[in-house]
């Protein structure tokens, strides 16, 4: 199994990420958004962030749980190199996100590009098999 | 798991055909799309053939979404350049009931009032190209260009004044002069913009950007006028002559316009998620416009499109001190021609079946184009009608153009906004490298400075539309007449 893939998308960007459970394919989203603009393997573990998000459903979730790396890029210039997730689900439906992230500020890499935003155009968290898959496309 | 997964979900044959079977020819520059299902009325696409074949069924898939929603009138539009977006397609324009229609944040797209401004100078192409690699330098060390690269430090309090006034602030605290303002779609300030709509978070994304350039499509651009189409019109616009250097800025709200319109795609999915999930595209989520929600956006929208012409304002101001430094040419003899937005929604007077009505015009680029003798128009272009700003892409010509009274009658006073993607950032990537466009457009005598070579390779020419093909089914439609054509001498990328 594959962490995550970049697909094209004529104005924006798409990824997949999977995982065995949807802890891990969200994991990976995190992971193939940054992708995007740079591989996290070449980021060094300099500096952790806590992130907490809750959100009304799943989709709603990975959309709050990626705008939140978003917002720390723009703010803090923050780049990712890798994290922890923990997802709790809460009465009524609703999700809780706790994750610990490691990465370093862009300033210290060669960078190109933004991410704009989190879309819900064809999102899709889906299970097939055992295996969990996050489908996004992000503005850039 | 899936590896092979094609870049186009329409690429199916039989459903592209059947889609395009489907479209009524109205004449050689447009194409209606027939009511169906739950559109509440057709669409319109201004497109010739050549521009047909390229476009996805996907976008016309959009179109049609866009007439479902409540409240639209008219037509659902799009623009030459159409392409694919979220919800609404890119070039979409879309007109609802001021009363008992919608707003939508996907109409208006993440960067609200992206838009391009235009400046020209009384230098002559022979004297810049000389020093055009100072300049580029000079301007790149001005501007904050790229990614990790932030403006102006402003205060929090600051913050809101420019959200309240746009442009008008920097004007107030000196920087620009007071004749800019007039030259600006909505003299650079937006009314009703209340920032205590925009979030905390939007702030803290806005704080550290005000006067930066940003990455991906935006750019700075050095141009030489390349054909006048129109003298009597360029005349009145400042463009004097073949071989005179113009300036381009294309850049929007940065992270606080980006940040407003998710956020508020979260309230609205929140405020009513039943319609929300049987939206037939998510992104095309919307408040009524009775709403309290809608206000809110619309408030929200307005402090981030003012955000967005005082970040335009004050690149203006850098780009001015630029050649003031390299040329010594005096800054106040760089005019700003007109400032446009392309992502924006407005509030605006139509005749829709010979009625004048109230109506929040979407536009997700594509530029607002008005005719001669429009009151929201200043004096200078009273006879002439709106200057339009086309930008190619890099390294192709751009277009200065002109707004009409056909407009007003087919495409709610709107064209194009630009050449319109054909690939995707990460197709470019893989086809083309960034050092070695760069080698060819010196070939051709166009240089590049940018942040990095992955944002050069993205932006790579062959990635986009032809743009003169786009301003020429403008042209022929009769939506934005063309007036000059510019050709780009020296980029500037983040």
């Amino acid at each position: 199994m594959i962490d995550y893939e970049l697909i094209g998308h004529t104005a924006d960007a798409e990824f997949r990420a999977y995982g065995k459970t949807l802890e891990e394919a969200f994991k990976n989203s995190a992971k193939a958004m940054y992708a995007v603009l740079i591989d996290p393997k070449e980021i060094k573990s300099k500096i952790t962030h806590k992130i907490h998000v809750e959100s009304e459903n799943r989709q709603a979730l990975l959309y709050d749980f990626l705008e939140e790396f978003i917002v720390l890029m723009d703010v803090e210039g923050f780049m990712l190199h890798d994290l922890e997730v923990h997802i709790d689900e809460k009465n009524g439906g609703r999700l809780e996100i706790d994750a610990v992230v490691t990465g370093d500020v862009n300033t210290n890499y060669k960078i190109s590009g933004d991410i704009k935003a989190v879309t819900y155009n064809d999102m899709k968290i889906e299970e097939k098999k055992g295996i969990w898959m996050c489908q996004v496309v992000v503005d850039i | 798991m899936a590896h092979n997964h094609s870049n186009n979900r329409s690429d199916n044959k039989a459903e592209q055909e059947d889609l395009r079977k489907k479209l009524k020819k109205i004449n050689d520059n447009i194409y209606e799309v027939p009511r169906e299902g739950a559109m509440k009325i057709p669409g319109r696409i201004f497109v010739n053939e050549k521009l047909l074949k390229e476009i996805d069924t996907e976008t016309i898939k959009q179109v049609m979404n866009a007439a479902t929603l409540p409240g639209v009138l008219g037509y659902s539009i799009a623009m030459p350049d159409m392409h694919r977006g979220y919800g609404f397609s890119i070039g979409g324009v879309v007109a609802s009931d001021a009363e008992n229609g919608m707003i939508s944040p996907g109409g208006v797209g993440f960067d609200i009032n992206c838009g391009v401004r235009f400046l020209v100078t009384a230098l002559r192409k022979e004297e810049v190209e000389k020093k055009i690699n100072e300049l580029l330098n000079e301007i790149y060390k001005l501007v904050p260009c790229g990614v990790g690269e932030g403006g102006e430090k402003i205060s929090k309090e600051d913050l809101d004044e420019v959200m309240k006034k746009g442009a008008e602030w920097c004007v107030e605290k000196g920087y620009g002069y007071e004749e800019d303002l007039k030259h600006c779609e909505s003299n650079g300030t937006i009314p009703g913009a209340k920032p205590e709509y925009v979030s905390p978070t939007a702030r803290k994304r806005g704080v550290g950007q005000l006067g930066s350039l940003g990455a991906g499509n935006h750019f700075m651009e050095i141009q030489v006028v390349n054909k006048i189409f129109n003298k009597e019109i360029a005349q009145v616009f400042g463009i004097k002559e073949e071989g005179q250097i113009c300036v381009m800025i294309h850049c929007g709200s940065r992270g606080l316009g980006h940040q407003v319109c998710s956020d508020y795609i979260r309230e609205m999915q929140k405020a009513d998620p039943v319609t929300f999930e049987n939206l037939p595209d998510k992104d095309l989520v919307y408040a009524k416009t009775n709403s309290e929600l809608a206000k809110q956006y619309i408030c929200a929208m307005n402090s981030a499109a003012n955000f967005a012409f005082a970040n335009r304002h004050m690149i203006m101001v850098q780009i001015r001190k630029a050649f003031n430094k390299v040329f010594g040419v005096s800054e106040k003899d760089i005019k700003l021609v007109y400032d446009i937005c392309h992502n924006m929604a407005k509030l605006e007077e139509h005749n829709i079946d010979g009625k004048m009505r109230k109506v929040y015009v979407h536009r997700k680029g594509a530029t607002r184009s008005f005719p001669p003798g429009h009151p929201e128009l200043p004096e200078e272009y009273q006879k002439t009608g709106q200057p339009i700003m086309i930008p190619g892409s890099m390294g192709t010509a751009s277009y200065v153009l002109v707004g009409t009274e056909d407009a007003m009658k087919q495409s709610f006073g709107s064209t194009a906004h630009g050449a319109g993607r054909l690939m995707s950032r990460h197709e470019a990537n893989q086809r083309f490298r960034g050092e070695q466009i760069k080698k060819e457009l010196e070939v051709q005598k166009i240089y590049v400075k940018a942040a990095s070579w992955k944002g050069v390779s993205e932006e790579a020419p062959k990635a986009y539309k032809d743009v003169d093909e786009v301003v020429k089914v403008s042209d022929a439609a009769g939506i934005g007449n063309l007036v000059v054509r510019v050709v780009p001498l020296g980029v500037v990328k983040g």
